[in-house]
């Protein structure tokens, strides 16, 4: 009964601390809450973070493996690849073995043919120079059993190579027999040189028929045909040459005509040498000094009269030499005409 | 009359005696044409003779008169005066540039231009003897702008007249490669390439040294020279009579095939390998030299090439060569010869090996008759194939009288084929190599220690042990101290 007394007498105030109390809490509470969600919030956040992390590690592990495994079987089937690739490219490209026996066979048979080839060429020049040996050889014989023709044997007396005694004359006889006798070298008629244009007319004249040294057989075949009159066809091929002015004259008829001038002018000539226009030129005479100016031997010349000349002081031997043409500034001195073109 | 004594050299010593140069040359200035010509003629015989004769006419200035008149005088006194300048220039560098100095150059150019083919003659053949000394004459007579005037005597139709002009270019050519250039450049190698095919034995003779001198020089004129089409007409020259054809003919080859390995290529498909050897084996002596040199630069370039030249049966050719000659040059050039085939594979060696030159090879490596120059390059040729040699049977006598470092070559392979070929260990057992091996004595420690060791571990221990029972003893030690 107290208590309930006493809480009667608190319930008025009760109400009011319960409302105060709650009602001064209030403010407070949202933020007390706030704090506690968001410490909350961030330790939970934290909790997974980690757990995060640590999965991941867990992960990036598997991965690793994984890959590496991956990798691993890549490498060997690369490594197969390229493994194959590489042997088929050396053995083609780089170092062919067939291709190399193949290319030595060629070669070697490339070899046999040259080999065979220079042979016959060999043996072909062998054969030509036999055959030119032999042809010299011939005619050496040929040429001495023209010579020895005089040996040949007669009816009356057996020459030297066909023996009485011997069963069958000896084979010189027989070349003797078959030689044509060498006769004398005639001395060789001196051709003409220049053929001119008179020649040519002189040998179509109907005199100069050609005639062949062998004649034609008699009783040849008749040759058949037709033929036109002997004397028309002779007077067809030999009708004498008509040249124009420009061909009949020769070649060098300017310088013959040149010459012709010059001997006829010759002939109107009253002296023969050449008029000499200056005084200068007639005067050939060596002067002769007097009995004095000339010495024991002879007259001495200008030079040495003034000039004495000392052997041994000479430093070589040799005269001097015109290094250089003299020039003519001086050369018409003396000569000329008239004084005007006279250089001081 | 002097010209006439001249042609016999007993006069001359007489009549130089009688003092007969002075006389010559106030010949010379006579009157009468056919004086003059015949104391040129003379004076040509004299100098002609011997140099100091040549000397002597220089020295009489009789050269300045006979440049002078050479100019004007009919043909027969230019023939004789250009065989005076040829018989003085022919003797020494000297008085060919005493020609040259009295410009004598100008004047025989001139002669070559004549119509007269004698004359061309002896103007050309003037030329080739004042340029046959060094390069500088060459270029002197070069610049005289001769070239082109040879090259145009090359094609007249006179032979006398092209063997002169060929061997003029050749001269010319020799010396550097702008002077080869010179001559290619005026279109000498086409007109030279087609006269190959020409019958005459010294014409030919003398193409081919120009053609050689020309292609010697660098790549790019061997290239010129090949692309004038002389193969295979020059495989034709190599089977000619005349010694000389054959040897320029080779010659060129070789300069040719000497520069690059294309170059090589080319002789091979031509089949150029194949004539050579066939040519060094009709010839003697060092007619035979260019040959080897050939196929030794052949083979040098690549190892196909020298696969090529051994399927060409050129090997056993080359050892006749080594062991036939008498002369130590020859022989050097077929031990190097035979070491450029040998040394790139074993395949190659083996061909060596196998026509026993190498035992050839060691005794003139041996010999104290040898040159220095033979001995050297028997040596390169010997360790070249060794270090390539897996042929066994050839390799063994090597270990009975080698020097020792060969002998360290040869056991070397050895130790290199044994360990993985059982029957080549039966037979080296057998032929008695492993008792040889054995009694080699070798450093400890030393390269050939660790050959015999490599090639004793292959046998099983009694076996090594019943050759040497000290051995047996060395390993009984050995197991001994091993166990505790």
């Amino acid at each position: 009964m107290a208590t309930l007394a006493r809480l009667q007498a608190r319930s008025s105030t009760v109400g009011n601390q319960y409302y105060f109390r709650n009602s001064v809490v209030d403010p407070f509470r949202k933020k007390e809450n706030d704090a506690a969600v968001k410490i909350q919030s961030w330790f939970r956040g934290c909790q997974v973070r980690a757990y995060i992390r640590h999965l991941n590690r867990i992960v990036t592990i598997i991965q690793k493996w994984w890959r590496s495994f991956l990798g691993r079987k890549q490498y060997q089937l690369t490594v197969q690849i390229q493994r194959r690739w590489r042997g088929y490219r050396v053995r083609k490209y780089l170092f062919n073995y067939y291709y190399l026996k193949e290319y030595l066979k060629v070669v070697s048979e490339t070899n046999d043919a040259i080999r065979k080839a220079l042979e016959e060429f060999a043996e072909m020049k062998e054969r030509e120079e036999k055959k030119a040996n032999l042809e010299r050889e011939e005619k050496k014989r040929d040429y001495q059993a023209r010579k020895m023709h005089y040996l040949l044997s007669t009816k009356q007396i057996p020459g030297i190579y066909n023996s009485p005694f011997r069963k069958e004359p000896d084979p010189w006889e027989l070349q003797l027999q078959k030689a044509k006798p060498l006769t004398h070298r005639r001395p060789k008629v001196k051709q003409k040189d220049s053929t001119s244009l008179t020649d040519w007319l002189a040998c179509t004249s109907a005199r100069s028929f050609p005639r062949s040294e062998i004649l034609p057989p008699i009783n040849r075949k008749q040759c058949q045909g037709p033929f036109r009159d002997i004397t028309e066809v002779l007077e067809q091929r030999y009708r004498p040459l008509e040249p124009t002015l420009r061909v009949a004259e020769p070649i060098d008829e300017l310088k013959l005509a040149r010459e012709e001038l010059r001997r006829e002018e010759w002939l109107q000539n009253v002296n023969d040498n050449m008029f000499l226009p200056f005084s200068s030129y007639h005067k050939n005479e060596k002067y002769i000094p007097s009995m004095h100016l000339s010495s024991k031997y002879g007259p001495i010349s200008y030079k040495e009269q003034f000039r004495s000349e000392n052997p041994k002081k000479w430093i070589c031997d040799k005269d001097f030499q015109t290094v250089l043409p003299s020039f003519e500034l001086f050369s018409k001195y003396g000569k000329l005409y008239s004084k005007a073109g006279q250089i001081v | 009359m002097v010209a006439e004594l001249a042609t016999r050299p007993q006069n001359i010593e007489t009549l130089q005696n009688a003092g007969v140069m002075s006389l010559l040359r106030t010949l010379l200035l006579d009157v009468v044409p056919t004086i003059q010509q015949t104391a040129a003629l003379a004076l040509g015989r004299l100098a002609n003779y011997n140099d100091d004769l040549a000397e002597a006419v220089v020295k009489c200035d009789i050269l300045p008169q006979l440049v002078y008149s050479l100019a004007e005088q009919n043909r027969f006194y230019k023939k004789a005066a250009a065989f005076v300048l040829r018989a003085v220039g022919k003797h020494s560098p000297q008085l060919a540039q005493a020609i040259v100095d009295c410009g004598a150059l100008d004047t025989l150019v001139i002669c070559l231009e004549d119509f007269d083919p004698g004359v061309k003659e002896a103007a050309a053949w003037a030329l080739r003897y004042i340029a046959r000394h060094n390069a500088e004459l060459s270029q002197a007579v070069v610049d005289a702008g001769a070239v082109p005037l040879l090259v145009l005597c090359i094609q007249e139709p006179e032979i006398a007249l092209k063997r002169i002009a060929a061997s003029a270019l050749s001269d010319i050519a020799k010396h550097s490669p702008e002077l080869a250039q010179t001559v290619v450049d005026a279109g000498a190698v086409a007109h030279l390439a087609q006269m190959i095919l020409n019958p005459d034995a010294k014409l030919k003779h003398q193409i081919l040294s120009a053609l050689s001198q020309v292609s010697k020089h660098s790549v790019d004129l061997a290239e010129m020279v090949v692309e004038a089409e002389i193969f295979p007409v020059v495989l034709t020259c190599l089977k000619d009579k005349d010694e000389y054809v054959k040897k320029n003919a080779s010659t060129l080859i070789r300069e040719i095939a000497k520069h690059t390995p294309e170059l090589s290529q080319l002789v091979v498909n031509a089949g150029g390998v194949a004539a050579v050897i066939d040519c060094i084996g009709s010839c003697k002596g060092n007619t035979r030299l260019p040959g080897i040199m050939m196929l030794g630069y052949v083979a040098a370039h690549s190892e196909n090439l020298a696969m090529a030249v051994i399927i060409s049966k050129g090997v056993p050719q080359l050892s006749v060569c080594l062991s036939e000659e008498p002369e130590d040059h020859i022989k050097a050039a077929a031990a190097w010869a035979l070491g450029q085939i040998g040394r790139h594979t074993p395949e190659h060696a083996r061909a060596v090996a196998v026509t026993n030159t190498l035992p050839v090879l060691l005794s003139l490596y041996m010999s104290t008759e040898s040159s220095e120059d033979l001995q050297v390059k028997s040596k390169k040729a010997i360790k070249n194939i060794l270090q390539k040699c897996t042929y066994l049977p050839a390799l063994e006598p090597f270990l009975y009288d080698a020097p020792p470092n060969i002998l360290k070559h040869v056991v070397g392979q050895f130790s290199k084929v044994l360990p993985h070929d059982s029957k080549a260990r039966r037979l080296f057992v057998t032929s008695g190599g492993l008792k040889k091996v054995q009694e080699i004595k070798a450093e400890p420690g030393s390269l050939l220690q660790e050959y015999i060791n490599s090639i004793n571990s292959c046998y099983p221990e009694e076996i090594v042990s019943k050759f040497f029972p000290e051995l047996q003893v060395c390993a009984l030690f050995r197991k001994f101290m091993r166990t505790p």
